[in-house]
């Protein structure tokens, strides 16, 4: 077996353009689920309106890709007002139900033939990022040594821009949740009856999280459209959320830096699995799965994948990140 | 107990003491009757009414609370106290009725208003946000947080002189009330009696002029019961207004000023705590329960 492949390769995926789409929706959805306990199982959607709002503008209005990335993180923030102002008042789950449906029902308007003047259907939206490799400063070349290999100088700029871009928000988070905002934040997320006595306007509090978690999905998109030259519908269906909270359970739902360290194991591990079983299977060692043929691997590395999780949780059910103690006490 | 000059270093945020004092005083002269009118009332509701679908929980004609006193709310279990306090803090949706605090209309204001305006709650079970810690719990509470807004929470510089104001009173709050050295502590690892207290401690951090505390003797060991009833006299004693919910009747008897009996939603007895101690409707209404709750027993007639 070729340990530094398997290594090169997680580390290739941990630092790599999925990996930083998937920190900066989960850094979002910390904020709604880590922070505020709103149950939002629908980031989907505020990847996807980024995405598209990028796009968009772009491919049909002929917009640059600066205004293609405002209008997304726009319809990221109006998609959160919207989905608040009918859902926030009532009971936590409707605000699961909402917007685990919002982001179906996005998907399928947008792949369907009537939005295709705007949306291109089914086939998505190609031909994007060609100005933002324009503003690239590294000098051609292929970049890293030994294991830690990063690509090509596009590649390079990319990964630069999307940890720049990790870091800020990060930076953001942390500043606001050390604030007495986050405090109150954290007070919905244990009881919002008791905050609201407290005299604090619950609703609007929640409307604030809301919004900027929504934003820092739609930034998500904005930089998935980037760095996959384009976008297509079917790439925006459910997992990408169950993935997003995947990766903050993994590292820490509530701390700052969990969705990120969340992110980079879960791709590592998930790339890496990848390597070690089509290598395993090479040496003729999974005879079971080679029976079932290729895409047999992919299942396995999922279900290898879900028993690591599984592990994690029996061993460290507060994320990698959490505090036992703090855990132990419930919500 | 802390010394009284000490007490004095934290001001509640209650009326003033000589108006508190000769409002008191003037119970004396008030008839016990159902819906008596008050000399000096903080709170005047007319004609409350709370219905769960066909199920009317709370039906008070008129309800005023006198200035600087301890009122008990006393009635059987489901005579609909919790629900009063739901509505006359806008937790729950009123049916209908108006009423003041402090001579404004705050019916239809949002929970977060009617605190903001003095008027603060504490619940049946216990609402201890409890991974937070303790202090931080006590700071949440302060009301007027420069902080608490999007764009100055970013600025340290703006809210940071404040904070140190509001961790100084939280601090001198939590002494008074014997947590001192459970500050840091998340508030899930105090015991129940322990959650009482702050829940008190926190509810004086919204410097209130009303605080509204439901059953905040229920399931508090009896040590700890007497520190909690002295600290509500010594609120009162420093111009609160002190409404509370409670099933012992020797507490009630102990502490009230004023009691008032609901039974199924209305108020069948108000008045001097001697004299509801003997009011017959009131010890009708406590041994009708009873025997309903006979009937139900395993050995009983259904
Ligand atoms: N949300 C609700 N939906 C339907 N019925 C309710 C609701 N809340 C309270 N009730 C009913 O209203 C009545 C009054 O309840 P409430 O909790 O106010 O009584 P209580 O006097 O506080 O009783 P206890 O002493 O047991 O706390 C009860 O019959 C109760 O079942
Ligand atoms: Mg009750």
């Amino acid at each position: 077996m070729d340990l530094i492949e398997v290594l090169s390769f997680a580390f290739r995926s941990a630092v790599g353009p999925l990996a930083i789409t998937f920190a900066l929706a989960a850094i979002g959805l910390n904020i709604h689920y880590g922070y505020t306990g709103l149950l939002n199982i629908g980031q989907v959607a505020f990847v996807m309106v980024g995405a598209y709002g990028l796009a968009i503008t772009v491919d049909v209005f002929g917009g640059s890709h600066l205004v293609g990335a405002l209008v997304g993180l726009g319809l990221a923030v109006l998609l959160a007002v919207l989905l608040a102002v009918p859902t926030l008042r009532l009971r936590a789950d409707y605000l699961a139900i909402t917007t685990i449906s919002v982001g179906e029902v996005l998907r399928l308007a947008t792949r369907s033939s009537q939005a295709a003047p705007l949306t291109r259907g089914a086939d998505g939206i190609a031909g994007l990022g060609g100005p933002f490799y324009a503003l690239n400063p590294i000098p051609p070349g292929d970049y890293g040594f030994w294991i830690f290999q990063l690509g090509s100088e596009r590649r390079v700029w990319l990964i630069l821009v999307g940890w720049a871009l990790i870091a800020l928000m990060c930076l953001l988070v942390w500043a606001l949740m050390r604030s007495p905002w986050g405090r109150v934040l954290r007070a919905i997320r244990e009881d919002e009856e008791a905050a609201r006595s407290l005299g604090k306007n619950v609703f609007s509090y929640k409307m604030q999280a809301l919004v900027l978690g929504g934003a820092i999905g739609g930034l998500a998109g904005v930089y998935y459209a980037i760095q996959a030259a384009g976008v297509a519908p079917d790439t925006f269906d459910p997992r990408i959320t169950f993935y997003a909270y995947v990766i903050l359970i993994l590292g820490g739902p509530g701390r700052v830096l969990g969705p990120v360290l969340g992110a980079l194991i879960f791709y590592a591990l998930f790339q890496g699995a990848d390597v070690v079983l089509r290598q395993a299977s090479a040496q003729g060692w999974l005879p079971l799965v080679d029976w079932f043929g290729s895409q047999a691997i992919g299942a396995t590395r999922l279900a290898l994948v879900g028993l690591v999780l599984m592990l994690l949780m029996i061993f460290r059910p507060q994320g990698i990140l959490g505090d036992r103690r703090e855990m132990s006490l419930g919500a | 107990m802390p010394a009284p000059d000490e007490r004095a270093a934290i001001p509640l945020g209650g009326d003033d003491l000589a108006v508190a004092q000769r409002a008191r005083a003037q119970l004396a002269e008030v008839a016990p009757e159902p819906g008596v009118p008050k000399p000096d009332p903080l709170l005047r509701a007319e004609g409350i009414r709370k219905a769960f679908g066909g199920l009317v929980a709370v039906d008070t004609r008129h309800l005023e609370v006198q200035r600087g006193t301890i009122p008990a709310l006393i009635g059987p279990n489901g005579a609909g106290k919790t629900t009063l306090f739901n509505v006359l803090t806008g937790f729950d949706r009123r049916s209908e009725g108006r009423w003041e605090f402090g001579g404004q209309d705050v019916s239809q204001a949002a929970p977060h208003r009617v605190a903001q305006r003095g008027m603060v709650r504490t619940f049946q079970l216990t609402k201890a946000l409890t991974r937070m810690t303790v202090l931080e719990n006590m700071r949440l509470a302060a009301t007027g947080q420069r902080g608490e807004r999007f764009l100055p929470a970013l600025l340290p510089r703006t809210w940071r002189a404040q904070e140190r104001e509001h961790t100084e009173r939280a601090l001198a709050l939590l002494e008074r009330f014997g947590l001192a050295d459970k500050a840091d502590d998340f508030a899930g690892e105090l015991s129940g009696g322990q959650r009482k207290l702050l829940e008190m401690a926190r509810a004086l951090m919204v410097r209130p002029r009303m605080i509204m505390l439901d059953e905040p003797m229920a399931g508090v060991n009896p040590a700890l019961t007497q520190s909690l009833l002295e600290h509500i006299t010594d609120l009162r004693d420093e111009g609160l207004t002190v409404v509370f919910v409670e099933h012992d009747m020797d507490v009630v008897m102990g502490i009230s000023d004023w009691v008032v009996c609901l039974a199924e939603g209305q108020v069948i007895a108000e008045g001097p705590p001697e004299v509801i101690g003997d009011d017959q409707a009131v010890i009708d209404a406590y041994l009708g329960t009873r025997q309903d709750l006979d009937d139900l027993g395993p050995g009983g007639a259904r």
